[in-house]
């Protein structure tokens, strides 16, 4: 029951004063009263190295597009901790539904170097079948729902594989990452309230990141970001620092634990900032300063988490060095053999649009052949290999 | 054999669907206790339980991506939208997400388990707002299956095999049916076939095509076409997607004419489709132009329904032009 009030007042947004949770200073310190995080030496250097492979994956590919090899390009840099630590706190068997910067999760899963490569370059290994630009990654295998580039269009669905997973009595959940832009979609409202009422245990996690493309988070919404809508639909809200892994990963594994005990959801805003372009189709020297990426750029998300390692003695210098080498000499080995690989045969056109391709599929098909016996050389990627 | 009208047939075919498989999850807006807006779910929640019969918020993309995300799942989602004039907030989730989930991801995922319920079409003094036939927007998208029933046995087989197709399917409702159309269901379980019409009447003078509710429509006019010697075939299409070319085709290579009739306005219905395809399949059997009967190119109207609407007189008048071409 509401209470009553007999005169006119107005209830503000700042009445929520919604606080940051932060565990890690940028040095690598502790902030007082905060926790050391609860897994052991392993998991903290697998979790670097998830960090310290997509850094070196996005600086690579974003070099592959520049240079022609690929069409698009989408990189994480600077938000690499907000997709690791989440996933690092999850268990394989909850599933992710992502937006398109989270290959940070998706390598913590244990996505290859090979699998990220052939996704990038539309090849017949791709799990796609090459139907999908790049860093539209999926993997049945790793519970890692295809990407789909209309935003928020995950957000409801998000809430629907939960409802899925609560009906089946599974030990298992749904993280759903969207950013602060996607969440002004239609669907991440009625994503939200959906979960909310029909108590979905979904884990929605957006990554603030400051900028849709060039619209600043200021000119995307007037309220107090995006933990505050989380409220209004009676979700239980956490804003998180999304530079600080460790707090990222503590309040992952918080939101999870309430999720399945409450057959609730959760809404996790973690701020941080997108330091490179939206993606290789974007320039953001056209609508920001060099001068606050520099001041961003000195809360680099993987620094902070290095000091920290470092600190606990669990990692040098040397290892560091072998890390980045390890990691480049990998990634340009498989992107030079995905790039030699072809693309599906033209078969591919037509399967999966259903179960079984349709008579009148396989008549467009057959009719598209003929063309291509006609005129090979204008279709060489796969004229070739008509009847294989 | 019960006599049902189509609303319990619908209700029959939920009924056995989620006794038969306790993957089958019915929801959408007052679906729940109160048994939907028709009361075309009435009972489920109480025979199956809240968590398997459920109502949801007011926002129709909303159902549609959750039971994207459901089917998606493993479950076999019925997504209910109350009438096929509010199916639009869903359009992006069902053209760009339902249909290209299993083709996005190489088929890694699939949302085969999920149909869509919705009641389609005129006839109820409804105006624009609950009348439409939006078939044709969704027979452009590769991924769908549509799928229209005429009658209440139609229904019950149609919507059974819907469900339980491993395709996302819409099955429109004819709403002006729900009630006035009477007849005799099995009380079993039985499915008919998804992408074959249906020849409901042979003849050999003219072919008349029809899905859906406007299948009364176009027997009748056969019918008062019989008094003035006019023989019709009328076929049911009953899927819109994919949709059965060889058994128009042959029909129309048999008697060399084709009317086709449906509610929704003229320009760029699924007419145009058949018509383009027969000509092109059957050009030479041809006597005369295809002929479409269908609404105008206006949106559905109040006060002039009957003059909107391609009732049985022109359908008549457009089998005996044809005859006379």
């Amino acid at each position: 029951m509401s209470k009553s009030i007999h005169k006119p007042g107005f209830v503000l947004g700042d009445a929520l004063d919604i606080p940051t949770f932060k565990v890690l200073k940028q040095d690598g310190t502790l902030y007082k009263g905060a926790q050391e995080p609860e897994f052991d030496k392993e998991m903290a250097l697998k979790l670097y190295d998830d960090l310290v492979f997509i850094r070196v994956l996005d600086e690579r590919m974003v070099g592959a597009q520049r240079q022609g090899r690929i069409p698009f390009y989408l990189a994480s840099l600077g938000e690499e901790a907000a997709s690791v630590g989440s996933a690092g706190a999850l268990k394989p068997q909850d599933m992710i539904f992502a937006q398109y910067r989270e290959q940070g999760a998706l390598r913590h899963r244990g996505f290859s170097v090979d699998q990220f490569m052939d996704q990038c370059f539309s090849n017949e290994r791709d799990l796609g079948k090459g139907r999908q630009m790049p860093i539209h990654y999926g993997s049945k295998e790793l519970n890692y729902n295809t990407i789909s580039s209309p935003l928020g269009t995950q957000i409801p669905q998000a809430a629907g594989y939960a409802y899925g997973q609560k009906l089946d009595g599974l030990d298992a959940c749904t993280i759903c990452y969207f950013g602060e832009g996607a969440a002004s979609e239609g669907d991440f409202h009625a994503g939200l309230n959906m979960a909310a009422v029909l108590k979905c245990p979904t884990i929605f996690l957006c990554r603030n990141n400051g900028y849709a493309i060039s619209t600043p988070s200021a000119e995307q919404f007037s309220g107090d970001g995006v933990a505050s809508r989380g409220i209004g639909y009676g979700i239980a809200t956490l804003r998180v620092d999304g530079n600080d892994l460790l707090a990222v990963y503590a309040a992952t594994a918080a939101a999870r634990a309430y999720a399945l005990e409450h057959n609730a959801p959760v809404l996790i805003e973690a701020m941080s900032y997108r330091l490179g372009a939206h993606s290789t189709s974007d320039d953001p020297t056209g609508y920001r300063s060099k001068d606050e990426e520099a001041q961003w750029a000195k809360k680099d998300p993987i620094l902070r988490y290095k000091h920290w390692l470092t600190n606990k003695g669990w990692w040098s210098d040397e290892q560091e060095k072998t890390l980045y080498a390890e990691h480049r000499a990998n990634i340009l080995a498989a992107m030079k053999a995905a790039e030699k690989r072809p693309v599906p045969t033209i078969d591919h056109l037509i399967t999966d649009v259903y179960d079984e391709p349709t008579p009148h599929l396989r008549q467009q098909l057959k009719q598209l052949k003929a063309h291509m016996r006609k005129y090979p050389d204008q279709y060489p990627k796969t004229s070739g290999r008509l009847d294989a | 054999m019960s006599q049902m009208n189509l609303l319990q047939a619908i209700n029959n075919a939920l009924m056995t669907a989620m006794e038969k498989d306790d993957k089958v999850v019915c929801f959408g807006e007052d679906v729940g206790h109160f048994g939907g807006v028709f009361r075309a779910t009435s009972h489920l929640q109480e025979k199956f339980g809240r968590a398997r019969c459920f109502n949801t918020p007011l926002t129709e993309q909303g159902i549609i991506g959750f039971a994207n995300g459901l089917a998606s799942q493993g479950h076999k989602a019925i997504a209910e939208i109350q009438f096929g004039d509010y199916i639009f907030p869903a359009f992006d989730q069902i053209v760009n997400e339902t249909a290209k989930f299993r083709y996005r991801s190489g088929n890694e995922f699939n949302v085969g388990g999920l149909t869509i319920r919705t009641p389609y079409g005129g006839g109820i003094r409804g105006g624009h707002y609950h009348s439409q036939s939006p078939e044709a927007y969704f027979a452009h998208t590769p991924g769908l299956k549509i799928v229209v029933p005429r009658n209440p046995h139609q229904a019950k087989g149609l919507l059974l095999a819907s469900i339980r197709d491993d395709n996302p399917v819409i099955f429109f409702e004819p709403k002006r049916l729900y009630r006035a159309a009477v007849g005799d269901v099995p009380e079993e379980d039985y499915e008919l076939p998804i992408g074959v019409a249906e020849t409901v009447r042979e003849g050999q003078d003219c072919t008349l095509l029809a899905w859906g509710a406007q299948m009364e429509v176009a027997s009748k006019a056969a019918e008062r076409a019989e008094k003035e010697g006019i023989d019709c075939e009328v076929i049911d299409l009953r899927s819109i997607l994919p949709w059965d070319v060889d058994a128009v085709v042959a029909s129309v290579k048999k008697t060399g004419r084709l009317v086709v009739t449906h509610e929704a306005p003229l320009t760029n219905g699924f007419g145009a489709e058949i018509a383009a395809t027969v000509q092109e399949q059957a050009f030479l059997h041809l006597e005369a132009p295809v002929n479409r009967v269908c609404g105008l190119d206006v949106p559905y109207p109040l006060s002039h329904e009957a003059e909107y609407m391609p009732d049985e007189t022109k359908v008549f008048e457009a089998i005996v032009a044809t005859m006379n071409y």
